[in-house]
This record gives structure tokens, C-alpha cells and sequence, in this order.
């Protein structure tokens, strides 16, 4: 005889039911879904669903000569692809103890605070249209293409660079280039202002973000959301301070720490952080030195056996890269610790019992890209 | 004394004319028949034009707040943009969606459309050019806009999509809200004009439009009235049904085809409706901009139609409108209940009293 189970039935009030948000879903800004339980409006809980975009880099990556794998990390986080960029060439660098040339250290740190720029102006443009304000997705997106007109000049591409290399750079900067940066810089001080205009001192969207997805900094630490996602909590992660890199440890910058762990906190950081990457740019930007743009290097690499790890602090957070080398010109394996993976793991905590419009907020503010989670 | 407006007499003998005619040719069942086909052709003539010139011009508007250049390719400036685009509508295919109630959800665009173009009915366009001069035309519009939300909410419930009921609920909770704020506000001029009649609201609007005459008072029911209308049509900020950033497209997420531009055609309809209303009842309707006592300066006004003081005025709201649209992020529910319900809603109550106040006073102009 079939044993008869009794569930006891919710009543309606308490009635959960799921909707798909995703994989194809404006605010999540690419093919992630998330399943959301709710009730009502409120979100009871969420599952990330990642992998629509899985690519097995990784495994890729042991196939790839290190040169190649360069092109691989462009694709990850693509608004970050300098950045990704540089955390290899230094892992090279650092495991074959190469000194690359002061130039390229100038340009190399140039060039990673233009893309957080970039970064943070896409997300900016990209929070304002979660949050409904579809003009701020225009503004953002017009003052971005000013430095990728910059990065086409100097690096022929657009998006997806592939500038750096071990050991220095594709080639040399194009001789307009300290002349755009600096009127670009010029240009984005008067224009931010408009940014602080139109959101951050809008009563709507600060009461759309105060107090909403509240983080503390035991949770960010716990969950390992780095960068300016952590450091809106107040936990001090940026890597830039804590193992320099590059000019880093020479270049005069605050980390940017908010103590409110709330989705403005968050916001209030990039945006502050933009205005560091520009200080950076302007005390790096007429002191880059004379000299070769690459060190000299074998035309073919190969690691010393043994394990490697470097990290970068992508616009994202703390990217790091994990290596395990036999010796030989490609890596035994690749393990890429990338930002966007942990700082979705928060999202389910920081967003139950808040309403739908709140989780669109509070993924906008974690500024997640979407093959940076699933590579 | 009333103004003698050069265009008064030929709206009047223009319409008067057409009545005389068709009653003399032919009986009075059928001419009477005939009236009313001819006026809801024209009607609908109208609504049609009016949907397609502020869909051009929102895609204009917004595309010059955006630092983008908008519909350029189809004719000069791209006039024929909006034309293209319905063109292509009617010719997408109907997607029937399965488990759907299939009558609720063919039925809703109607209700919709039909709402919206009824309440055109009562707005004057120019001195004897409206359709009905009811004496309780303000009461009219409001219920008759309201009946709006019923085609929200049947699209949200009949589409099967988690998302559109999403959405038709804020809908419903959100118009139902915003009503009482539109209704208070027009109720303060109600009481400043001692008329629900339209033709009568205008006509005392002669020297001094109400926002004017009821300054304070006026001027708060006035913002109270753009804020509330606004969310009434599901615009701007308040845009929480559509929230194509939460809910894909909210209660219209299912409709294709001809269905989604009735729902389209509706929104920009009842933006136009609010902003006529706005408007008549606070910007003076048709009536140009007169000042008591300077005679040469009046006869100046006149020379300009009273139909196009009309739609200047509407188009300024309207403008207003598109402006909040493209400006603002979007409220959340609660938000957007509690500007309602804690704000909104006893500053108008306390504004009717101040209004009422002041009439009796006389202190108005």
C-alpha cells in the first residue's frame, strides 16, 4: 500500500512561487539566472544559476602558451580586460624574476586606472538604468567611449585589448596619447558633476538605496566580496595598498572606505574611486620616462616548475590567479580566483525579505560581469 | 464683458452650418446618425494623429536629453518614423499564448483604448469645439479615465506571466492611489470656479488663468496635479507597471502585434488626456493670455487660435512630462504608496480647505 503523505498547504498569503530572472533579463546584465522565490513582491530566497556563459577557460588555459593566455583573460572580465591583462604578465614576470622597464610600469598603471574608469562609468551607467533612470545609461556610456577612443589610438582595439605581454607591452603609446589622457581627464572632472547631479543627489535614488541590502564587514570577509562591493562595507581589501603592484606603492591614493555596508555605501565608493584613478592618471601622466616598452624576453616562455599566485585589484575586486607549472611552455593548471564569482554568493544573504526593485538595486550595485563568474 | 474672439464665430457657424445641412437634407433619425458617425471619425481621426505626432516627439525629447539625435532616416527628420513603426505592428503576428483566458486578454487593449478615448470627449478644444459640454464634465473625466486600470489589471491577470501580474498589481494599487490626488486637486479649482462644466471653467478663466487667480492654493494643486497625473498614466518615475528593469515589460510583456500598440497608443493618449485636463483646468484650456484692462494687448492674444493656445499649453504638460520621464529613477511600491498616502493626499485635503478658505475671503483675483 502506497503510504499517503500529508504537506500541511501554505495558505495563500504564504504561498511562495519562483519567477526566472534570467538568463535573458535586462538588469542582469547578461545570461545569469537567478530562480526567486517570492512572496508577493518579497524575495524569500534566490539561487544563482551560473554557467550559461562557461567557456572552460581554465582548462583552456592548459593548452594555452602564456602569451595566449593573455587573449583568454581579456574575455573573462572584459570591462577590466587590462587589468586581467596585467595579472598574468606579472605572474610571468614575477616567476622568471624579470625587472620590467619604468615606462612600461607607468604606462601599465595608466592604462589599469583609465579602465577602472571605464568600468566604473559603465556600471554607473548601468546602476541608473536598473534603478529606472535610462539618461544616466546615455551619459555614462557617452563619457566611456572617449577612452576607448583613447585605447584604439594606442592599442588598435576597442574592448578587448590584449596590450600588455610578459615583460612589457604589445608596443609603444601613440604620440597623442599623454595629449587625450589629459584631455580627457580634463573633460570627465566637469562631467562627473553631472553624475553626481542626476543620481547621487536625487532624493529618489537615495532613498531607493539607503539601508537597502545592508552588508556588514564579518559578511563581506566571510563571503569574500572584495573590492568596492567590500570596501562599501568598510573592510579594507584593496590591493593596490596591501601588496602593491606596479607604480602603486609610489603614486599618492586613498582607499576608498564607506562603513554603511548599504547599496549607496557601494555606490558612494566607485564613485569616489573614480575620482582617484583620475589623481593617479594625472601624477603618472607627464612623468612617464623614456625607454623600451618591453623587456627583453625569450621568444619562448616557460615557468620554472613549482606554484605561482598573483593578484591584481580588478575594478571588480581581488583577482587572482592561481598557476601550477611542470615546466614546460603551458601550465600544468589555471585557476582564476575572479571577483564577480564571490561577490554573487552575497547576493541571496544581503537581498531576502526585501522587494523585487531592491535585488535589481542591490545587483546593480555589486556591479557583477557575468563571464567573470562563469569564465 | 466677454471677449469678442475673431475664431469664436467660425468654429460656431462652421459646426452650426454642417448640423443645418445635414438636417435639411435628410430626416432627423438619420442625420442625428450621421452627426455622430461624422464626430467619431473625426475622433478617431484625432487620437490616431495625436498618438503618432507624441510618439515622434517622445522618441525626439528623450533623444535630445540623452545626447542622441532620435528618428532620422524615415522622411525629413524622420516625421515618418512613427508611421513605419505602425505599419510594422499591424503586420507582426498575434502570439496567443497558451492557458491564457483568451477573451480577458483580447478584451483588456480595448478597455484600455476605449477609456481613454471617451474621456477625449469632454476636453473643449476651442470655444464650442467639443464634443459634449457635460455640467459635470470634471466628475465625467474621472471616472471615466479610471476605467483604465480594470484593462491594466485584466492584461496582467489573462497573460499567464508571473511578471504581468507583477506588474498590473503595482498597476492597480498605484492608479487607484493617484486618483485621489487628481480628483483633489481639480476639486480645489472646482471650488475656485464654483463650476464643474468645462465650457464655464475656460470661460471664467478670461482675465487671469487659476493658478493665477488661486495663487497659493492653485499653484500646490497644480504640482500636486502634475505629480499624481503622472503616476496615474503610468509614466516617469512612477512607470513601476512597466519597470523594464524588474519586470521585462510588466502587464503588456505578452502582447504583440496590434494588441501592444493599443497599449502604446493608450499610454500616450492618456498622457495627452492629463496633460488637456492640466491645462484646461489650470493653464486657462483655450483661452489666450488676457490681462484685465490692456485692451491693445488682449486683441493681440486673440489674434493668435484658441486651438493652438490650447495645444501649446497641453504640449508644455506634456513636455513637463517627458522631462520627469527621462530625468527620474524609479520609485519602489512602498515609495511610491507612501509619497501618496503620507503626503500627497493631506496636503491636498488641508490645500482644500485653504482654497475654500480663501474664496470665501475673496482673496483670490
Amino acid at each position: 500500500m502506497k503510504e499517503v503523505i500529508h504537506t500541511p498547504v501554505p495558505s495563500v498569503e504564504e504561498e511562495e512561487y519562483h519567477i526566472n530572472m534570467g538568463p535573458q533579463h535586462p538588469s542582469t546584465h547578461g545570461v545569469l539566472r537567478l530562480v526567486v522565490s517570492l512572496q508577493g513582491e518579497i524575495v524569500k530566497n534566490l539561487k544563482p544559476h551560473c554557467g550559461y556563459i562557461h567557456r572552460g577557460m581554465e582548462k583552456m588555459c592548459e593548452k594555452d602558451t602564456y602569451p595566449q593566455i593573455i587573449h583568454l583573460t581579456d574575455r573573462m572580465d572584459y570591462l577590466s580586460a587590462h587589468i586581467n591583462n596585467h595579472a598574468v604578465c606579472l605572474l610571468v614576470e614575477n616567476a622568471l624574476q624579470i625587472e620590467v622597464p619604468e615606462r612600461v610600469k607607468y604606462i601599465r598603471t595608466i592604462m589599469d586606472e583609465l579602465c577602472r574608469i571605464q568600468s566604473h562609468q559603465l556600471w554607473w551607467a548601468s546602476f541608473g538604468m536598473d534603478l529606472g533612470g535610462l539618461t544616466c545609461f546615455f551619459y555614462g556610456l557617452r563619457d566611456r567611449e572617449k577612452i576607448l577612443d583613447i585605447w584604439e589610438e594606442t592599442t588598435g582595439a576597442r574592448f578587448l585589448q590584449s596590450y600588455y605581454t610578459p615583460g612589457g607591452l604589445m608596443w609603444d603609446i601613440h604620440p597623442d596619447f599623454q595629449k587625450n589622457v589629459k584631455a580627457f581627464i580634463k573633460y570627465f572632472r566637469k562631467k562627473i558633476r553631472d553624475y553626481e547631479k542626476i543620481l547621487s543627489g536625487n532624493v529618489i535614488f537615495t532613498e531607493r538605496s539607503r539601508n537597502i541590502g545592508l552588508m556588514t564587514k564579518e559578511e563581506a570577509i566571510s563571503y569574500g566580496v572584495t573590492g568596492p562591493s567590500g570596501r562599501g562595507s568598510g573592510w579594507s581589501c584593496d590591493i593596490r595598498k596591501h601588496h602593491p603592484y606596479a607604480l602603486y606603492d609610489k603614486v599618492e591614493f586613498k582607499e576608498i572606505l564607506y562603513h554603511e555596508g548599504d547599496t549607496l555605501a557601494r555606490y558612494m565608493v566607485r564613485m569616489d574611486e573614480m575620482y582617484e584613478s583620475m589623481h593617479i592618471i594625472e601624477q603618472l601622466i607627464d612623468n612617464i620616462p623614456e625607454g623600451d616598452f618591453s623587456a627583453k624576453m625569450k621568444a619562448v616562455i616557460k615557468l620554472p616548475a613549482g606554484e605561482y599566485y598573483q593578484r591584481v585589484e580588478s575594478a571588480r575586486g581581488d583577482l587572482g590567479i592561481y598557476c601550477i607549472s611542470d615546466g614546460n611552455k603551458t601550465p600544468y593548471r589555471m585557476k582564476f580566483r575572479t571577483p564577480s564569482f564571490s561577490n554573487l554568493s552575497v547576493l541571496d544573504h544581503i537581498s531576502r525579505d526585501l522587494k523585487i526593485a531592491d535585488l535589481v538595486a542591490i545587483g546593480g550595485s555589486l556591479d557583477l560581469v557575468i563571464p567573470d563568474i562563469d569564465r | 464683458m466677454a471677449s469678442t474672439n475673431i475664431y469664436d464665430n467660425f468654429v460656431t457657424s462652421l459646426t452650426q452650418s454642417i448640423h443645418n445641412g445635414l438636417y435639411s437634407s435628410m430626416s432627423p433619425t438619420w442625420a442625428l446618425i450621421t452627426e455622430l458617425a461624422i464626430i467619431g471619425f473625426v475622433f478617431l481621426m484625432f487620437y490616431a494623429l495625436v498618438g503618432l505626432f507624441l510618439v515622434y516627439a517622445e522618441r525626439k525629447v528623450c533623444a535630445f536629453m540623452q545626447n542622441r539625435v532620435g528618428p532620422n532616416r524615415v522622411g525629413k527628420y524622420g516625421i515618418f518614423q512613427t508611421i513605419a513603426d505602425f505599419i510594422k505592428l499591424l503586420m507582426k503576428e498575434l502570439v496567443v499564448i497558451k492557458n491564457s483566458d483568451k477573451l480577458l486578454f483580447t478584451l483588456a487593449p480595448f478597455i484600455i483604448i476605449i477609456a481613454s478615448f471617451m474621456a477625449v470627449a469632454a476636453i473643449p478644444f476651442a470655444k464650442g469645439l467639443h464634443a459634449i459640454d457635460f455640467d459635470i464634465g470634471i466628475l465625467y473625466v474621472i471616472a471615466v479615465s479610471s476605467l483604465g486600470v480594470v484593462g491594466v489589471l485584466l492584461a496582467g491577470w489573462s497573460s499567464n506571466n508571473k511578471y504581468s501580474l507583477i506588474g498590473a498589481m503595482r498597476s492597480g494599487a498605484q492608479i487607484i492611489s493617484y486618483e485621489l490626488s487628481v480628483g483633489m486637486s481639480l476639486l480645489t479649482i472646482v471650488i475656485l470656479a464654483g463650476t464643474m462644466q468645462f465650457s464655464e471653467i475656460v470661460q471664467g478663466q478670461e482675465f487671469g488663468w487659476f493658478i493665477f487667480k488661486g495663487h497659493i492654493p492653485a499653484v500646490i494643486a497644480f504640482l500636486i496635479f502634475l505629480i499624481a497625473s503622472t503616476a496615474e498614466t503610468n509614466r516617469g518615475p512612477f512607470d513601476l507597471a512597466e519597470a523594464e528593469s524588474e519586470l521585462t515589460a510588466g502587464f503588456h510583456t505578452e502582447y504583440s502585434g496590434i494588441k501592444f500598440a493599443f497599449f502604446f497608443l493608450a499610454e500616450y493618449m492618456n498622457m495627452f488626456l492629463v496633460a488637456s485636463i492640466g491645462a484646461t483646468i489650470f493653464l486657462g484650456g483655450w483661452m489666450p493670455f488676457h490681462v484685465s484692462g490692456w485692451i491693445g494687448f488682449n486683441q493681440v492674444m486673440d489674434y493668435i487660435p484658441p486651438t493652438f493656445w490650447y495645444l501649446g499649453k497641453t504640449g508644455f504638460i506634456i513636455f513637463l512630462m517627458m522631462w520627469f520621464k527621462w530625468t527620474f529613477p524609479r520609485l519602489r511600491i512602498d515609495q511610491l504608496l507612501t509619497l501618496e498616502w503620507k503626503y500627497l493626499l493631506p496636503i491636498n485635503l488641508f490645500n482644500i480647505l485653504l482654497m475654500a478658505f480663501i474664496v470665501l475671503m475673496g482673496w483670490h483675483f
